[in-house]
């Protein structure tokens, strides 16, 4: 490895990061669909995919191989780059958001952090605009279907999503405030004082931040009990009609990871990301490299995955908005309680000094 | 590498704003100009304006550009037609644009000497990040004009409100 | 790299704007050109703030896209009401006011 300047180790070592992080993001995608048929089979008394290898585990494989293969219809009358643009678009942004997340420890291998893509010092910035980025995928997809019922569905759910991207960043403003800085080290850096103690969610007293932004999350994902676009589908047409095989594939493996993208979110920005809910106690436990490397990652997988269980838990258990009555839950009841959120924390933190 | 980014970049943005002159349908039109915002967003970094270009995306391409696409989609009002009026309108306009293109071109080339170079990063001021120095200065010295844009912004939003509602 | 390089991208964006605005009749195509527009002059501001080092420009740029933001959300609502009424988007057909 002597032969290769820094710049070059840099970029060979950033390239194996991205392929990992991109094998495991989308390996996760897919055993998520697979853990939530599971656990809504689970609540509602019932099996789920067990056939499929043991305890179908093989399932995800074995439906990824039929949506390769079934055929691509593509429609006449459709706008062909924008029909083509808009699923690459939404899995794209759905894709990229997991560059600047930290998943571990600081851990350097010649002087670049294993645990993390992209430090860059607006991390946060960058996360909301990818989500802004990502609400064109949604849009384009149902004009270019040149179909009625796909263009309403898709207007329903822009207005949907970007109604609840002011509720969903202005939630984090106090997250911000109290860690002083848009840098994913700094925030998880500033929760790992006292282990669980000093998580934002609970010695930060960002707990209703969080509620708002869990709220946001699920309105902004389309997922229950925001689903209405999607449940339409069932109903009359939704914007992904016109979508066959391979590209209605990208969208749905997009919303599955635009679920995983804000789990994550949610655990960096609440639940202390990768530390230990222990705190500084274990320290000298077992204090080998390698296991100090290894421990922050399994209780940031630990901690993604409840957030996983919690979403699949609120999509068995509770009924669908109506869409006036989302939007109105949007704009009149989260985004003033943001609001409040936010003078109270800056005013406890003006007090404190 | 500075030059790189220039290049890439702002070959892109100007594809983007040409294909925005040429297109005939309005939303093909708005989506070339999210492509030059958002490559002007890659810019605005080069340049060390980090939270600019964060702004960029998220209001600018995610928000405004949104808004357009919306009514475009929504009012579906059909492509371009070649009028009397778009005839005369192309007599004229071209070369009143290329007649300023030629005199602002001539202003920045005759005056190089005087603009001095801008070189890649923040060397703004190595102490402070961009986004602590823009907040330290938005919030002290021009804290005046960001409360009256508040203000702008909620008299903005209640017009839109009067003027798109339907008449009852 | 010399800042004449940002300034002359910026008056190019700018004047396929001014083309783009005095051809066009799509009213909406108007406006995104003026959009165009002012965000050439945001370059031109961001490209100035670098150069002298102070970070006004940057905050005038923020000043600029919230206008613009404003002008946007009202033009547009204006732009609907007049595809309501005169149910046509073209400038050329909007003349009641002409004599």
């Amino acid at each position: 490895m002597t032969h290769l300047t820094n710049f070059e180790l840099f970029l060979l070592l950033s390239v194996l990061k991205v392929a990992v992080v991109l094998v495991i993001t989308l390996m996760g995608v897919a055993y998520t669909v697979l853990l939530e048929r599971k656990l809504l089979a689970r609540m509602q008394n019932r099996w789920g995919p067990s056939r499929v290898g043991p305890f179908g585990l093989l399932q995800p494989l074995v439906d990824g191989a039929k949506s390769f293969l079934k055929e691509d219809m593509n429609p006449l009358a459709v706008e062909r780059p924008l029909f083509i643009l808009a699923p690459i678009i939404a899995l794209g942004c759905a894709l990229i958001s997991v560059a600047v997340v930290p998943f571990g420890a600081v851990t350097r291998v010649h002087g670049v952090d294993l645990f993390q893509i992209a430090n860059v010092n607006i991390g946060l910035l960058v996360i909301l605009g990818i989500t802004s980025i990502g609400v064109y995928g949604i849009t384009l997809s149902g004009w270019s279907s040149n179909n009625k019922y796909s263009l309403l569905g898709s207007l329903r759910s822009t207005a949907q999503v970007i109604s609840y991207e002011l509720a969903l960043g202005l939630s984090l403003v106090g997250v911000v405030l109290r860690a002083q800085s848009l840098n994913l080290r700094t925030i998880v850096n500033s929760q790992s004082a006292h282990g669980a103690l000093s998580w934002n969610i609970f010695g930060g007293f960002q707990i209703v931040a969080f509620f708002i932004y869990l709220m946001a999350a699920f309105a902004e994902t389309n997922r229950a009990p925001f689903d209405l676009p999607e449940a339409e589908n069932e109903l009359v047409a939704g914007y992904h009609t016109e979508y066959s095989s391979m590209k209605f594939a990208m969208f749905f493996m997009a919303e599955y990871a635009n679920m995983i993208t804000v789990s994550c979110v949610a655990t960096l920005l609440f639940f202390g990301g990768a530390s230990s809910p222990f705190g500084h106690l274990f320290n000298n436990f077992l204090n080998t490299p390698v296991l100090n490397a290894v421990f922050p990652v399994c209780w940031f997988v630990v901690k993604v995955f409840s957030f996983l269980a919690l979403y699949i838990w609120v999509r068995g258990t509770l009924p669908r908005f109506r869409y006036d009555q989302l939007m109105s839950f949007g704009w009149k009841f989260l985004l003033p309680l943001a609001m409040a959120n936010i003078i109270v924390t800056s005013f406890v933190l003006a007090m404190r000094g | 590498m500075q030059l790189a980014l220039f290049i890439i970049f702002g070959g892109l943005a100007l594809g983007g704003a040409l294909n925005l002159l040429l297109q005939r349908h309005p939303i093909h039109s708005a989506l070339s100009l999210v492509v030059v915002m958002m490559s002007l967003a890659v810019l605005y970094w080069s340049l060390g304006a980090e939270f600019l270009a964060a702004a960029q995306v998220i209001v600018y391409s995610g928000a405004i550009m949104v808004l357009f696409v919306f009514v475009i989609m929504l009012l579906n009002a059909g492509t371009e037609q070649h009028t009397r009026g778009s005839r005369a309108a192309y007599a004229v306009g071209i070369p009143g644009a290329a007649a300023i293109f030629c005199l602002l071109s001539f202003v920045f080339l005759s005056e190089r000497g005087a603009l001095k170079t801008s070189n890649i990063g923040g060397d703004l001021s190595n102490a402070t990040d961009n986004i602590a120095q823009v907040s330290a200065m938005l919030f002290t010295r021009q804290l005046l004009p960001f409360e009256v844009t508040s203000i702008l912004i909620l008299v903005a939003i209640l017009g839109a409100v009067v003027l798109a509602r339907k008449e009852q | 790299m010399p800042t004449a390089y940002y300034l002359i991208l910026a008056e190019m964006l700018f004047s396929i704007g001014i083309a783009a605005f005095l051809i066009k009749r799509n009213v909406i195509t108007i406006f995104i050109s003026i959009e165009l527009m002012l965000n050439a002059v945001n370059l031109t501001f961001v490209a100035f703030a670098h150069m002298w080092h102070q970070v006004s420009g940057q905050i005038f740029v923020f000043f600029v896209m919230v206008v613009a933001a404003a002008e946007a959300a009202v033009g547009l609502a204006i732009i609907i009401s007049i595809y309501r009424t005169r149910q046509t988007l073209n400038v050329d057909e909007i003349d009641l006011m002409k004599s």
